[in-house]
This record gives structure tokens, C-alpha cells and sequence, in this order.
């Protein structure tokens, strides 16, 4: 087969051409990885000033537990883009993770309990 | 070594999904719900694609975005909720598995004056087998249809919850979430059983 996956069209109505994105030097998939509901965290020890400008971008965005989700909407980029950003701030150190799957499972009756709690509290 | 327990340092997120079809409110629900304005982003997926003579053993996958809309909600130091809005124009979104994947449950949104543009999302989750609760979203001068017949237009089972809501109000989202929260208790005791 002479395409290369990513440069197939689902149909015209799926959405844009994939292409690699310069910022993220043309890699698509992490090292780490993270989903959208992972929550990263600095860890204070690398600097930004260390880094180039994305990365420090993104570092600067997770001083508390942050999701996957957020930085990637505060940086305005994809999150498939973001998600190679974190991981390489996590392979250097620079953030700590954990994804929710770790802790988190939907039939797990403690967290239901504690998310109704919750909500609850807010009526 | 400072990092050895994350658990002490980040609380667990958990997810609820809002969805249902173009233009129903979900957007507004999750700003009602939320303590941040709804943020949005997109999202590869992997699909396979349609339409083509896939060769036995050869599966032809193809890549497209999605964008989403999410909002946050800290319940206590422990666990923080957030809200996904399903993209209501797209028609991948269907093939997205991380979005589904770990969520606790999801809302259908329906529009009262157009319940069939919510059939798709009904039948999303129903064969993803996430349970889901229906919330009529009462617009202004809407037909009122009772929840029974859109019970029976939807076809749902009698065990699937069906709650009237404004999505606009924060008590009124609010109290969804609990009532969805409350069947998957109730949903989950049943199975055990
Ligand atoms: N009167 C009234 N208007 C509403 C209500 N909920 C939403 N709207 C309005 O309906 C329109 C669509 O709402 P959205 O929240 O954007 O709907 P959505 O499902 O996110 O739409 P898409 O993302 O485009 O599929 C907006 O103009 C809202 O202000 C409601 O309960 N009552
Ligand atoms: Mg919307």
C-alpha cells in the first residue's frame, strides 16, 4: 500500500488531512501514555527556562493537578499534540502524572458514592 | 524520593458524558454544571474507514478530528468531575473510544420538539453498554411531551431514567447529574445481586 495511513481521507465530511505538526517535530504518538483525563502536575524540578517555548507553554499551565484536556484547550492546540508535549516533560522530569484508569473504574461504588456526595452538596 | 505516592497528590477524575444531537444544550448544561467556562479542544481519532473492500485480514484505518467542549467540577479534595460534550455534528464521534472508555455514565440530552436527533446517541451508548439517563431540556414554548411518550419514541427499557431539566439552571443540571448518579447505584446493586 503506497499511502501512508495518516493521509487517508475517512470520506470528505470526516475532517482535515493529518499532517505532522511541526510543533510536536512531526511525532504523533507519545512515549507516555495519557489520555485526555490524565492529570499532570510540575514537579518544580526543571525550569522553563530550560525549554523551548511549547514545552515551557505547557509547563507554565500545570502548576496544580491538571487534565490533559485543559492544557491542551489553554495552549489551543490539538490534544492529540498536547499529549506528546506532556510526555516529553514527563520523560525529563519536568511533570509527575497519573492517569485516571488508575484510580478510577466506573463500577467502583466508593467513587459513585463520593461523586453523589458531591454533587449533592451542591443543591 | 518526593513523588513515590502520587495518590497523596492528585485526586482522581472521573467522567460523565453529555450528549444527544445538534443544538440541544449540552454545551449549556456543562457551562450550568461547571465551575470554568466550558473549554474545548480536538481530538484524533482512529476509524476504520468506510465504504472500502477491506481484504481479509487487512483493516484500513483512517484518522479525522473531532472537536469537543468539556467543563470541571472539583467535588472535594478527592475527585474532580469532568463533563464531555459529545460532538453534536459529527458523525465520527461514534468511533471515538477514549471518549467513552472510563466514563461513569452519560446524559441524553433531548430536545423536546425534535427527540430524533438524539436516536444516534441512544443507540451509542447502548451498544457501548454505558449506562445513560435521558433529560428532557424544557425550551421555552416547547411541546411538553410526558416522559412515557418519549420513553416509547426513544426506545428505552423501563429501567432507563427520564428527567425533565432547563439546562440552563445550575440546580437544575446539578440534580440530573444526581439522578444519573443515583441509577448507576441503583443499576450497579442490581447486577451484583
Ligand atoms: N430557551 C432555552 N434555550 C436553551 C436551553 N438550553 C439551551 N438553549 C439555547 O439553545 C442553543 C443551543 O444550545 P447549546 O448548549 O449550544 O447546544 P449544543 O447541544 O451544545 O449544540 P451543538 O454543540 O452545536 O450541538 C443556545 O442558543 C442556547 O442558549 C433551554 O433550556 N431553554
Ligand atoms: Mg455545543
Amino acid at each position: 500500500m503506497a499511502v501512508h495511513d495518516d493521509e487517508l481521507w475517512l470520506d470528505e465530511d470526516a475532517g482535515r488531512l493529518v499532517r505532522p505538526y511541526t510543533v510536536s517535530n512531526g511525532r504523533t504518538s507519545p512515549t507516555k501514555s495519557l489520555d485526555l483525563l490524565s492529570l499532570v502536575m510540575a514537579t518544580g524540578q526543571i525550569a522553563t527556562t530550560q525549554l523551548a517555548p511549547e514545552h515551557a507553554q505547557a509547563l507554565g499551565l500545570c502548576n496544580g493537578p491538571t487534565s490533559v484536556a485543559e492544557v491542551a484547550a489553554h495552549l489551543r492546540l490539538p490534544a492529540m499534540v498536547t499529549k506528546v508535549l506532556l510526555s516529553d516533560l514527563v520523560d525529563c522530569g519536568a511533570v509527575t502524572t497519573r492517569s485516571p484508569h488508575a484510580a478510577a473504574s466506573p463500577t467502583d461504588r466508593s467513587v459513585l458514592e463520593a461523586v453523589l456526595d458531591g454533587l449533592r452538596k451542591r443543591l | 524520593m518526593a513523588y513515590e505516592n502520587d495518590s497523596d497528590l492528585f485526586p482522581t477524575a472521573v467522567k460523565v458524558l453529555v450528549a444527544g444531537g445538534f443544538g440541544v444544550g449540552k454545551t449549556t448544561f456543562i457551562g450550568s454544571v461547571s465551575e470554568i467556562e466550558p473549554l474545548s479542544t480536538e481530538e484524533l481519532i482512529t476509524a476504520a474507514s468506510i465504504g472500502t473492500d477491506n481484504l481479509a485480514g487487512v483493516e484500513n484505518k483512517a484518522t479525522t478530528t473531532v472537536a469537543f467542549d468539556f467543563g470541571r467540577l472539583t467535588l472535594d479534595p478527592r475527585y474532580v468531575l469532568y463533563l464531555f460534550g459529545t460532538p453534536g455534528q459529527d458523525r465520527f464521534w461514534f468511533m471515538w473510544d477514549e471518549l467513552s472508555t472510563g466514563a461513569l455514565g452519560a446524559v441524553i440530552l433531548v430536545d423536546p420538539r425534535r427527540l430524533e436527533t438524539s436516536f444516534e446517541a441512544v443507540d451509542f451508548f447502548e451498544r457501548r453498554g454505558i449506562h445513560f439517563l435521558i433529560a428532557i431540556n424544557e425550551f421555552d414554548g416547547a411541546f411538553r411531551y410526558d416522559s412515557e411518550e418519549v420513553r416509547a419514541a426513544l426506545k428505552i427499557g423501563p429501567h432507563v431514567p427520564v428527567v425533565l431539566c432547563d439546562a440552563r439552571g445550575d440546580r437544575s443540571a446539578t440534580s440530573v447529574l444526581v439522578s444519573l448518579v443515583q441509577y448507576l447505584l441503583t443499576a450497579m446493586s442490581s447486577h451484583s445481586a
